[in-house]
């Protein structure tokens, strides 16, 4: 009884291909295309080292998210746990042997690419907890032993991760593993507890950030505190989007970042520089853009028979929303600064991967929508 | 089955909570959208100008100060290239450091770091600061090199006032320094065109004319990165100079007047009796204005300031003597025009014993044995005392005042030209009640007659006054910046034009004999007869024997000239140094008498009127009359030139 049975059936090849999402693919293929011509644009109009490494980058996790979305979902399902645990493993050894940059150890060297594993991690926990929840009946949900189970595996990546420290990929971690126990169906009166509990703590773990991160925080609350220091990033990043004004400075014109006021053009502002010289129709339009992916996320998530799919479907739309809230709420100055990429935007190598790789287990859903996955 | 129903219903339930998640969600993208919204339209404006802000920075270059040229286009005060090092306190972020970098670099003295810690002291954290404004293009290239060092520091060429002319002429055209405080408050011109490092007049023309001269401002913006880099130059309002200040001062006259003039202190005058032009107006001992520009040492400044002769004061308008005999022609001409004298009337001078006496007071003649008798014309020509105490005594000192005061003293000539010029005092019955507040007593009026008491006369005036008798009796306004309107002819066309619609009945007229306002070129005089009698005299005391500047004078008609001496005491003779009669070189330079010379030439169709003042100087036909008899024959021998050039023609230039 406990012995999984996976209700199977063979696709033809002509089926596989008729059941690809190919608006879905369009859609990437056109925020892909206009990453490139951002990170080009960062580099003032030279096809350079960035525009290049994205280029390929994007080129290579493209194919990558192509190949992969013919795995067979229930493949995803077998090793759900086994991929969760390579990634732990992956941010232990990252914490030991990772690359240090500019303060923090996030990265493994893997030769060919620097690995951050706390990107794919992003896409672990949802793979995870879409197994852990598809055996589980809704009235057990509610029972101690399965809210305490999820939560370690949740805690031990966020934990691992705000070791390195990355409090930016520690939070959308944690807030992706919330948002899928949430959809899993938990009751909502958790919810509210564990928010008043942080509301409460929150003293106290601000007093455990580190001194930088502290000031982040600050600054975010009081940009003009320190205008020249922390401040910084903020005030100019809404300096670039502001005075884009509706349609924008016009495309390799952003004066803010092409005279290098803004930080971290390449990552984390890619949207500022986007906004600044495409205007507020552009931003629009790119937003839509988003929605557009997210939707279609969530359809095929709706048409998918098992509850895995469906699940990883919902988590990883609701994942990547939460990625672009975050980010574009940091440069618009509405959140703190906190280091959270765009989803194919943003120059990096592991974001890619990660976004990719989810892309690809949502298409392998589409295609294989019809397989039933037993609880048992 | 119960399976079965336990997956449908968590099928709904999870759509249930993506449902309520879309929702959620769409209130945040809300939220986001409506902040783009805010940034990019509704504040665009705001944040646009940040963004320009940031981008463009603009740096304001110094305005050309315009040039002073004198008569012939000659340029007095010109501008030179300088280097200079700025520091942009806001940049700097270890000023100590700084410093003591370019301490080493541009070997820089303890005072002149002393300098710049005071001035830093004085300015606001965002100031530029002018750490040296005069470098040696050796300092300037090294500074250069080191330059990426020095974060802050920017080496600046720039422009600053040079007076090739050195000292002849700083108290004609003034000089330049740093603007203070009370500059920038007095002028909003200055104000304006305020950078760091902007030089402006101090005194004299620099200092009058500050707003035709200052020029305006440029100003560059450059594209700067967030490191405040300049990327590139996007505009460049290039700077305009000042406006060009003709004089109407010829240099060469004005040199050869401080070069008389040198190692005395004194001033010598020179003007055009018919335009009122002023040609030299020399006063000494001088000083370089060069050595202000870029802020006087401490050492030169002491130098300047405590000489006893007094450089910083300009003598020609500033400096206020009795004029000594020199004040005579007038008296004479007042007791003329009052008709108080009669001109053949003899009065005899005896000499030191038996001097002029009135209330028991005597009055004593320069000449101690005496005259003998005396007429007018020859007690002008040889200045006799003893017929001007009797003849002031009987013109009166209230008659004496208005006629003094109709040709030009006791009042500001040069108007408001020049902040330090002096009035002066012409003395009447009324100015002693107000400013002394006591009755006028007649022996005042007496020594009053030989030009000493209370009268107070500086030696421009007295040049204006030789000035208007020269001309034949009419009104001129003296002055020293080139006025188009005015020239020789015109001058002798509009005193011509007066006596078209009148018919000179000159022995009755009283309208002459009032204090009142005149015209320019309004006839000054009642009865032009008595001009030509102090003409005359003058003549004589110039080119006849026993006239007292006899030996100083041109036997060429073209060099012929008219004056008087004047020897004017600065302390009162006591009768014991009567008795020692001591010569001037025996007494204490201090206590010795002034000498001056007022002049006229040439005799025939006179055109220029001279003053000569040297302090100390001893008698007039010896201190005075030579070194005005020189400068009289450089400047008729320029009289053609100077024509040439008032005629248009630049060709000299």
């Amino acid at each position: 009884m406990l012995t999984e049975r996976l209700n199977t059936r063979n696709y033809s090849l002509f089926e596989k291909l008729k059941s690809v999402d190919y608006f879905l693919i369009l859609i990437i293929i056109l925020i892909g295309a206009i990453s490139v011509f951002a990170i080009y644009s960062t580099e003032r109009g030279e096809f350079s080292f960035y525009t290049k490494n994205h280029l390929l980058r994007l080129l290579v996790f493209f194919g990558m998210f192509l190949v992969l979305s013919f795995v067979r979902i229930t493949f995803w399902y077998k090793n759900a746990y086994f991929f969760y645990a390579v990634c732990v493993s992956l941010l232990f050894i990252t914490l030991f042997f990772g690359l240090m940059a500019s303060g923090s150890r996030r990265w493994l060297d893997l030769y060919f690419l620097n690995l951050q594993p706390s990107e794919i991690m992003k896409i672990a926990i949802i793979v995870c907890f879409a197994r852990y929840y598809h055996r589980i009946q809704t009235a057990e949900i509610q029972n101690y032993k399965f809210i305490l189970v999820p939560l370690i595996l949740l805690l031990i990546p966020c934990y691992l991760v705000l070791q390195q420290p990355d409090l930016g990929t520690s939070i959308l971690i944690a807030g992706t593993g919330v948002i899928i126990i949430w959809l899993a169906g938990l009751n909502i009166k958790y919810f509210v507890y564990s928010a008043l509990l942080l509301i409460v703590s929150l003293p106290f773990a601000v007093s455990l950030l580190k001194p930088y991160q502290k000031s982040r925080i600050l600054t975010f609350f009081n940009p003009d505190r320190d205008p020249l220091g922390a401040g910084y990033q903020i005030i100019q990043s809404k300096i670039a989007i502001g005075s884009g004004g509706f349609f924008g400075k016009g495309f390799l014109k952003g004066t803010q970042s092409y005279l290098e006021f803004l930080p971290e053009k390449h990552t984390d502002f890619i949207f500022t520089l986007f906004s600044e010289e495409f205007g507020f129709i552009g931003s629009i339009m790119l937003l839509l853009l988003y929605i557009l992916l997210i939707y279609r996320i969530i359809s095929i998530g709706f048409y998918a028979k098992s509850f895995f799919s469906k699940l990883f479907c919902f988590g990883f739309a609701s994942a990547i929303f939460l990625y672009i809230f975050v980010n574009i709420s940091m440069v618009l100055g509405l959140l703190p600064i906190v280091g959270a990429p765009l989803p194919i935007m943003s120059y990096g190598g592991s974001s890619m991967l990660s976004i990719m790789l989810g892309l690809s287990i949502v298409m392998s859903c589409k295609i294989y929508s019809q397989d039933q996955i037993s609880n048992y | 089955m119960q399976n079965r129903a336990s997956s449908v219903e968590k099928s709904r339930l999870i759509t249930r909570r993506v449902f309520m998640l879309a929702a959620a969600k769409l209130i945040l993208l809300g939220g986001i959208t409506s902040r783009l919204y805010s940034l990019q339209i509704s504040d665009r404006e705001k944040y646009e100008l940040l963004s320009d802000k940031n981008r463009i920075r603009e740096w304001k270059t110094p305005p050309q100060r315009g040039f002073i040229v004198d008569h012939f286009n000659n340029i007095l005060a010109d501008n030179d290239r300088v280097f200079q090092v700025h520091l942009d306190l806001d940049q700097i972020k270890d000023f100590n450091d700084i410093i003591f970098k370019l301490k080493n670099i541009l070997e820089l003295s303890n005072n002149e770091l002393k300098k710049i810690y005071r001035e830093k002291e004085r300015l606001k954290p965002w100031d530029t600061l002018v750490a040296s404004d005069n470098l040696n293009w050796t300092q300037f290239s090294k500074l250069n090199l080191y330059l990426h060092e020095l974060e802050g520091v920017k080496p600046v060429v720039s422009s600053s006032r040079f007076y090739p002319y050195k000292n002849s002429l700083v108290h004609v055209v003034g000089y330049v320094g740093a603007a203070s405080q009370k500059d920038i408050e007095r002028k909003d011109v200055i104000k304006e065109n305020l950078v760091p490092g902007l030089k402006v007049g101090k005194s004299g023309i620099e200092y009058a004319k500050e707003t035709q001269l200052i020029g305006r401002y440029g100003i560059k913006r450059y594209e700067v990165n967030s490191s405040g880099k300049r990327i590139s130059q996007i505009d460049y309002i290039k700077e305009t100079q000042g406006e060009k200040i003709k004089l109407t001062v010829d240099l060469e006259v004005q040199q050869l007047a401080q070069e008389l003039l040198k190692g005395k202190a004194g001033s010598i005058s020179a003007m055009d009796i018919y335009t009122g032009e002023i040609i030299a107006m020399a006063s000494s001992p001088t000083y370089d204005p060069n050595k202000f520009t870029h802020g006087i040492g401490h050492k030169d400044w002491g130098e300047i300031r405590d000489d006893p002769l007094k450089p910083l004061v300009n003598k020609s308008i500033a400096g206020l003597y009795s004029p000594g005999s020199t004040f005579k022609p007038l008296v004479a001409l007042a007791a003329l025009e009052f008709g108080t004298i009669d001109p053949e009337r003899p009065i005899l001078c005896k000499g030191h014993k038996h001097p002029y006496e009135l209330y028991d007071v005597k009055y004593h003649c320069w000449k101690k044995q005496g005259h003998g008798y005396m007429r007018l014309r020859n007690a002008i020509k040889q200045s006799c005392d003893i017929y001007f105490y009797e003849m002031a005594r009987l013109l009166g000192v209230d008659r004496l005042a208005i006629i003094a005061k109709r040709y030009g003293l006791g009042s500001n000539i040069l108007k408001d030209l020049y902040f330090d010029e002096k009035k002066g005092v012409v003395p009447n019955t009324l100015w002693k009640k107000n400013a002394i507040g006591k009755s006028w007593y007649l022996g005042e009026t007496v020594i009053n007659g030989i030009g000493q008491g209370y009268i107070q006369t500086t030696p421009l005036q007295l040049c204006l006054m030789t000035a208007q008798i020269a001309n034949g009796g009419y009104k001129i306004k003296p002055h020293i910046i080139r006025d188009e309107s005015i020239n020789y002819e015109s001058a002798r066309l509009k005193i011509a034009n007066q006596f078209v619609n009148e018919t000179a009945d000159f022995s009755n007229d009283e309208k002459f004999l009032v204090d009142r306002d005149y015209k320019l070129y309004e006839r000054l005089y009642r009865d032009p007869k008595n001009i030509e009698f102090i003409k005359d005299a003058m003549f004589g005391s110039t080119n006849e024997q026993y006239g007292t500047s006899y030996k100083s004078r041109y036997d060429d008609v073209k060099y012929q000239y008219a004056g008087k001496t004047g020897t004017s005491q600065v302390k009162r003779i006591t009768e014991e140094e009567r008795k020692l009669d001591l010569d001037q070189s025996q007494i204490e330079y201090k206590n010795r008498d002034h000498a001056l010379f007022i002049a006229f030439a040439p005799y025939k169709n006179p055109r220029y009127s001279i003053s000569v003042l040297v302090e100390h100087g001893g008698s007039g036909s010896s201190g005075a009359a030579p070194l005005a008899s020189k400068l009289i024959k450089k400047i008729i021998d320029r009289h053609s030139l100077r024509e040439q050039i008032e005629k248009g023609s630049t060709s000299l230039a």
